[in-house]
């Protein structure tokens, strides 16, 4: 049985690995937060609008690439991808853009690959962007065998 | 001087390089560099809640959870209740993708499987409190069948991964480099 010392040694223990694991991270998550917020001003929104062409597999492959260099909270890309979906983008298209907007971070690439490793950061957001495109396909093929929206 | 900066490691040369970034915005165009703050300021406020919710849970971890549990759950032999606590864990898990990292990190030095890491940040797409939002924008069955979607994409993202990065990677330079 440990004692009451014992306990409190582990928790010092436990507190000292995290808090020095958290520092060790603390410049690239500041690095990445400081990217975040010059990338969102930087970049106008109107920008991602003029770059779909109405072609429905080069548009998912748009849709894909915008939502992985963009960044933000999902709310944006739903109200976005609305936006998209009212000027006549196709819904495949804004899907694919809703999908990679959340699963792909090309701005958070940096602090995944210094911190979970290099290979697995470009192979996981590699892999992701293809089942944004992927899943894109799946979901509106789906929702139009029910019936559509 | 680089010699210095290069004995920094990745993480300090890129926070300096974006500071400097700030700093030449702020003389290029001042405009940008207020509302880049402004939105910087509001990001960190978001943030700052996350980071301390995420050290918590490493302390738990840390104190709670030995190698051995982490094998059991994450491990290699950790089968679907694995997959489960991957996907129940993204779902669930709140704030920026970046401020996880860490404490995955941490999970991987005590050998959770690599395909469960990225199973947990893909599902981190299905954001419970969002789901009005979604059917606000779009519909009840095209937020299902996406969600369904999701969570079917992230098991695949997950094995897929672990075919080509390998099971258990012992690739995390910098928790190797803390080691040392």
């Amino acid at each position: 049985m440990e004692g009451p010392n014992g306990k409190v040694k582990n928790l010092k223990r436990a507190i000292f690995r995290a808090g020095s694991s958290l520092w060790k991270m603390l410049p690239i998550i500041l690095g990445t937060i400081l990217l975040v917020s010059l990338v969102n001003v930087l970049v106008p929104r109107n920008f991602y609008l003029s770059l779909f062409r109405g072609n429905l597999f080069l548009d998912s492959l748009i849709g894909g690439l915008v939502g992985s260099i963009l960044v933000g909270n999902p709310v944006m890309s739903y109200i976005l991808g609305g936006e998209f979906l009212e000027r006549g983008v196709s819904l495949v298209a804004v899907t694919s853009f809703i999908l990679a907007w959340v699963t792909v971070g090309v701005v958070q690439l940096p602090a995944e690959a210094t911190i979970l490793g290099k290979k697995f950061a470009i192979i996981r957001n590699v892999i992701s962007f293809i089942l944004a495109i992927g899943g894109a396909i799946l979901t509106v093929l789906v929702l139009n065998l029910v019936g559509g929206m | 001087m680089f010699r210095k900066l290069r004995g920094l490691g990745f993480g300090w040369n890129f926070l300096i390089f974006m500071v400097l970034a700030y700093f030449v915005t702020f003389f290029i165009n001042f405009q940008i560099f207020i509302e880049s703050l402004s939105f910087l300021i509001g990001l960190l406020k978001k943030v700052l809640p996350v980071f301390f919710a995420v050290f918590v849970l490493m302390v738990g971890v840390n104190y709670f959870i030995s190698p051995n549990k982490i094998a059991k759950y994450f491990g290699r032999k950790s089968g679907v209740v694995g997959w489960l606590v991957a996907i129940v864990g993204g779902i669930i898990s709140h704030g920026p993708i970046y401020m996880w990292y860490p404490f995955l990190a941490d999970l991987k030095e005590k050998g959770m499987r690599t395909g469960l890491i990225a199973t947990f940040l893909y599902n981190r797409a299905i954001k419970i409190p969002l789901i009005p939002f979604m059917i606000l924008y779009f519909s009840w069955k095209y937020f299902l069948i996406l969600a369904f979607v999701m969570i079917f994409a992230s098991v695949i993202n997950g094995l897929l991964v672990e075919i080509i990065v390998g099971k258990c990677s012992s690739e995390n330079k910098l928790v190797h480099k803390e080691k040392r």
